[in-house]
């Protein structure tokens, strides 16, 4: 049987410990967390085992996993956490985490859809589902597959075919760039 | 005098949630307050920011939180997303650094931030002069995920069971039921990227409601109604999803075309009908 052997490397942690202001390392891996979580079954880890790879310093494991994506930011996790640990805040310095150092997202669909959401809401000031909806399914070659819940949105006046704009966004998108460097 | 607010609809309620936005200026302005809009306000980010720079997740909320601030009225902020971003950068801008590192970025100082208020926390406090009681109408309350949590964000409710929405339905002579799932997530903002996760989490929460009794369900959030809404195209026995301002709208005897009831996909009618209480 292949054994494994994990070292534990401090350092990933303290690096986040310090970016989220949260201490992983109470973390008692109760599992409230996990339990709690609406999205746990599709996940990989879940958040608990994600806490416990950031305390034993499995950058690769915490980086990659899909649970960082899936999350849906409900905070149910943080607010019941029995050690006071903002999981979801852990969660969200992980994914800022990952996209800055360039790791593949474990989601795909959900990194693309914030993608093209941002890069709308930039040129646009405002959101635009129309916008958004088409290029989504254009560049995920599935342009169909909302077609009807679209269809029905246009029927009741839903969603605007013109895009509202709002001028100030695009130098808050620039200063916030020049600021993050 | 007259309470006063700046007013922050955000995207959704220019768009796929207008009813929300004609039903609480309606509200507003029939009890007397006073609502007027930021003039070219932005986008707050919604999750997509949050969820990828965290930098710019507070740039786009601290704004418009500036633009209210030279209005000197307390933010009035009817979606719960965008109400949750502004709370929680008011709550991270505390943090030692926060508020100069973002008003540095934003390359003009931020002087002191107004009130956030979401209409369940206006209206909470307000005389609501009913004219229409909503005869016994079985309501289930759905408070989301962000009229929830985290502590600390909505003053004065519960973390696991919020009832600013059931007190305010009681009083307009509705019958809240109690029921387990006022806070579970519906989803959020996933129905391009994972519709049928939203989907499922969506149809249990309705599930809920119904086995507690309800009638309709009540939220406050353009998200949450829209993913509760949608989940029910197609289905046998759907529930009608009403925002709470509609429901206060209707209490206070407002004309359907302040409330745009016929807007949602489960059309509300029927049971309002039902009740004696549709207006048209």
């Amino acid at each position: 049987m292949k054994s494994l052997v994990i070292i534990p490397s401090p350092d990933f942690r303290r690096e986040l410990e310090t970016e989220s202001g949260e201490r992983v390392s109470s973390c008692i891996q109760c599992g409230k967390c996990s339990g709690s979580c609406p999205v746990f079954a599709i996940m990989d880890l879940g958040p608990r085992r994600l806490m416990r790879a950031v305390q034993l310093g499995l950058r690769e494991e915490a980086l990659g996993s899909n649970t960082l994506w899936l999350c849906l930011f409900c905070m149910t996790c943080s607010s019941r956490c029995p050690m006071k640990i903002d999981v979801a805040r852990v969660i969200e310095t992980l994914r800022h985490r990952a996209i800055k150092e360039g790791v593949r997202p474990a989601d795909r669909e959900i990194a693309l859809f914030h993608r093209l959401f941002l890069a709308e809401i930039e040129a646009l000031g405002r959101a635009y589902e129309l916008g958004l909806g088409g290029a989504y399914g254009l560049l995920t070659l599935r342009p169909w597959t909302n077609l009807r819940e679209f269809g029905a949105m246009l029927r009741r006046g839903k969603v605007p075919f013109i895009p509202e704009r709002a001028a100030g966004s695009g130098p808050l998108f620039e200063k916030a760039r020049k600021a993050g460097g | 005098m007259a309470k006063a607010f700046a007013y922050y609809p955000g995207c959704s309620l220019h768009a796929t949630a207008r009813e929300y936005d004609v039903s609480t200026r309606a509200v507003f302005s029939a009890l007397g307050m006073d609502v007027k809009e930021i003039e070219g306000w932005v986008c707050c980010g919604a999750s997509s920011a949050h969820s990828t720079d965290h930098l710019l997740a507070l740039v786009l909320p601290a704004h418009e939180l500036q633009a209210a601030s030279e209005m000197e009225r307390p933010v009035l902020v009817p979606c719960a997303m965008c109400y949750s971003r502004l709370k929680l950068t008011l709550l991270e801008l505390e943090r030692p650094g926060k508020k100069e590192e973002v008003g540095k970025a934003l390359g003009k100082p931020l002087g002191k931030m107004p009130a956030v208020l979401h209409p369940m926390e206006a209206l909470r406090e307000e005389e609501i002069p009913v004219k229409r009681p909503l005869g016994g109408l079985k309501v289930a309350c759905y408070y989301g995920c962000l009229l929830a949590r985290p502590q600390g964000v909505v003053p004065g409710e519960d973390l696991e069971n919020p009832q600013g929405m059931d007190r305010i339905m009681a009083r307009l002579g509705a019958q809240p039921v109690p029921w387990p799932f006022k806070n579970e997530c519906c989803g959020a903002s996933m129905f391009l990227a994972k519709k049928d996760l939203l989907l499922r989490l969506s149809r249990r929460i309705v599930f809920q409601a119904q086995e507690a009794g309800a009638e309709a369900l009540v939220v406050g959030c353009p998200m949450c109604h829209f993913n509760l809404d949608l989940a029910q195209r197609g289905t046998e026995h759907p529930l009608p999803v009403l925002y709470l301002t509609q429901a206060v709208g209707l209490a206070l005897g407002l004309p359907p075309s302040d409330l745009m009831l016929k807007r949602h996909f489960i059309s509300p009618l029927p049971v309002l009908k039902g009740k004696g209480i549709w207006p048209g």
